[in-house]
């Protein structure tokens, strides 16, 4: 089998070159998407019967849980191809991921607190999902922190891959065990497995806000990644001559 | 002998966040034979020591044991080499002997550890705590270990360290009668040995610093 | 016998001779646990029907906070005078000696932590029905929490400051057990059969023997020295 793609892949011009070509298409998508999904959700969609317009965060806060989680898996996933093939780009793109998804998390955390106020009453509910998100903010932070503790790079590349990828196996017993403590909960708003027990009208909205956030995370994580290619190979030819170009470009729009 | 080569170090290259620390060593070392490696500091004599003793992954370039690739006979290799550094490996809290005997298994051939520790000048300090003893008799404990191991390849990284000159010349002893046993050493240090056959192998710096 | 369990056993035995003739610093957790343990009546309530209801969380989130403070020294002084770099090159396997260093770091933290514990119950008037699941939840749990602790400690090691970040980085690992041993004694407590939670932290315990040592030697491996 012919593995040169996979190894191409590795190669942080590669991945410069090939993003700058999608990136506006990508942002275009993403920033389309946001709008719609939010302008639908907030204005269009019917009012809940009980909870009224509060109900709409929603439209933040379930996107943000879910990329949140998917998030971690995503570092993880980076990590363990870094471990394993020592491929720099792999690590680049976790250590992006790593604050990316502490933010979402925080996102989510925060949408929740602000809905629960009218809702429960109280702006902190030790509720399950809310809970585990705290513990998966907690976990983020231990990436976080382990990553900028090291001097050497590398060894803080590896130390918080394998960090990520422990948490990766700990995230679902963490999930089962709080689940099965807080059985004060509500159920899960939106089930994959089952039919929605939303109103399509509410839901449909809801759709496109996890598709543009989708989009979002991803179009974060290859800016910042894009940054950090940049910020290392700092002393390569080929960065000299990016910069060498845009400041002749700089220069010729003056 | 056809193949007295016991190590084989070809084009080894290390790297530490991008930044060549080795950049392409080439070396060997023979049977009966005291390599030393020499250079400035930085020049990364402790890293071509750990890499050979297997501690640190090098980024490319190949070892060969007795014309094995290393990752093939690493059993045998790591079974067969004794390593001691900067930092003693011993616990204060332990007695010199309790510290050499669990670091060596006593082995048949070698000599006792009563004998090691008397040899080093410690008699009558066996069962004494290493952190009542000074620095250079801890250095002596350490040493001792030369004694009672049959490893066949040593690597000394600065062994003349915090040594008087009866420890120094312990130390050429020590590695005088390895080699002419059948072993190898391969040392670093910034003393002229006062002693021969010494081969020398420099490791030139990296090219990022620039020499002065 | 196999050189497997030589590494085991050496690494045991050695671990466990220079915590004796430490003991004083063995013993510091425990009084830290007992000492806590004063705090929380003096802090809250000397009521006996407020205390019991708090013992159960109380007690093991001391026995969490008692294994972190011990766990920084596992790798720590080994790595400081090197005898952590000779075990990395010694011919054995790496998990052995690991499993064995574990084992004697619960030998002294986990296993006083769960004999001393009957007087923490008394001092938070834990009714008498609670005693057994609590040393029997304390036994498989602070096994769990010296298994993750120690993966903390081989991430931490070459770090200068290491303790308060392996604090932040194990802490949020410890919820399940937490959730589970308090659950025990929950159980006792309320009458009903406590052997489901019990099962589950002895599940945990298996899990954690399996595959803590093999983390914890690929970190060391990876990123002790460099």
């Amino acid at each position: 089998m012919n593995w040169t793609w996979f190894y191409r892949m590795g190669s942080p011009l590669w991945f410069y070159q090939s993003t700058s070509r999608w990136l506006p298409l990508l942002s275009l998508v993403t920033l389309v998407l946001l709008v719609a999904g939010l302008a639908w959700g907030l204005g269009f969609a019917p009012e809940d019967a009980k909870q009224g317009n509060s109900f709409r965060i929603i439209y933040l806060h379930v996107p943000a849980s879910f990329l949140a989680l998917a998030g971690y898996f995503l570092m993880a996933t980076a990590g363990a191809i870094g471990l394993i093939w020592k491929m720099k780009l792999s690590y680049i793109v976790m250590k992006c991921a790593a604050p990316i998804g502490a933010a979402l998390t925080f996102l989510a955390l925060f949408t929740g607190a602000v809905w629960g106020k009218p809702t429960w009453g109280s702006y902190w509910v030790w509720d399950a999902r809310i809970t585990s998100m705290l513990i998966l903010l907690f976990l983020y932070f231990g990436v976080l922190a382990l990553q900028y503790a090291f001097h050497n790079q590398e060894a803080g590349n590896k130390a918080s891959a394998v960090l990520a990828l422990v948490g990766t196996v700990n995230i679902p017993i963490i999930y089962k065990s709080v689940d099965w403590w807080f059985t004060l909960h509500q159920p899960s708003t939106i089930k994959l497995t089952s039919a929605p027990s939303m109103h399509p009208d509410m839901f449909q909205p809801l759709l496109v806000m996890i598709l543009a956030f989708y989009f979002f995370y991803a179009l974060a994580l290859i800016l910042a990644v894009r940054v950090e290619i940049l910020k290392r190979e700092s002393k390569t030819t080929w960065v000299r001559e990016l910069v060498e170009q845009a400041s002749r470009q700089k220069m010729g729009a003056k | 002998m056809v193949n007295s080569s016991l190590l084989t170090v070809n084009d080894l290259r290390f790297e530490r966040d991008d930044i060549p620390v080795i950049n392409g060593a080439c070396l060997t070392l023979n049977v009966g034979e005291i390599l030393q490696i020499e250079g400035p500091n930085g020049s990364g004599k402790t890293t071509l020591l750990r890499i050979l003793t297997t501690a640190l992954q090098p980024s490319g370039g190949e070892i060969l044991y007795r014309g094995q690739i290393l990752s093939e006979c690493r059993f045998d290799y790591l079974s067969n080499i004794l390593f001691l550094g900067h930092q003693s490996a011993l616990k204060l809290t332990l007695t010199a002997e309790e510290n050499l005997s669990w670091t060596t298994s006593e082995l048949p051939g070698s000599v006792s550890i009563m004998d090691a520790l008397e040899q080093v000048g410690l008699r009558g300090y066996s069962d004494v705590p290493c952190h009542k003893l000074s620095e250079g008799q801890q250095r002596r404990v350490a040493l001792a270990r030369l004694l009672v191991t049959n490893a066949e390849v040593w690597f000394l990284d600065e062994p003349f360290s915090a040594l008087d000159k009866q420890g120094v010349q312990f130390v050429e002893q020590c590695m005088e009668r390895h080699v002419k046993g059948g072993g190898a050493v391969m040392l670093t240090t910034h003393q002229p040995i006062g002693m021969e056959p010494v081969r020398r192998y420099s490791l030139v710096g990296s090219s990022v610093g620039g020499g002065f | 016998m196999p050189e497997s369990n030589r590494g085991f056993s050496a690494y045991f035995r050695r671990d466990l001779l220079l915590a004796y003739r430490r003991r004083g610093e063995v013993a510091s957790p425990i009084i830290f646990f007992v000492m806590v343990a004063t705090l929380i009546p003096l802090g809250i309530t000397p009521e006996a029907d407020s205390l019991k209801e708090l013992a159960p969380g109380t007690i093991w989130v001391m026995a969490l906070l008692a294994t972190l403070l011990s766990a920084e020294g596992l790798f720590v002084s080994d790595y400081k005078d090197g005898s952590l770099e000779q075990l990395l090159i010694s011919p054995n396997m790496l998990v052995m000696p690991i499993f064995g260093k574990v084992t004697a770091h619960w030998i002294t933290t986990g296993l006083p932590l769960t004999l001393a514990s009957p007087l923490i119950g008394l001092m938070l008037s834990l009714p008498s029905v609670a005693y057994l699941p609590m040393m029997a939840g304390l036994a498989l749990g602070t096994g769990c929490l010296s298994f993750l602790a120690a993966i903390g400690a081989a991430l931490t090691v070459s770090l200068q400051k290491g303790s308060l970040l392996l604090t932040l980085i194990v802490m949020p690992l410890y919820m399940p057990i937490i959730i589970f041993g308090s659950a025990v004694m929950q159980y006792s407590i309320d009458g009903m059969a406590w052997s489901g939670p019990l099962a589950i932290l002895g599940a945990m315990l298996a899990v954690a023997i399996a595959l803590c040592p093999l983390a914890i030697a690929a970190v060391l491996r990876l990123i002790t020295i460099n």
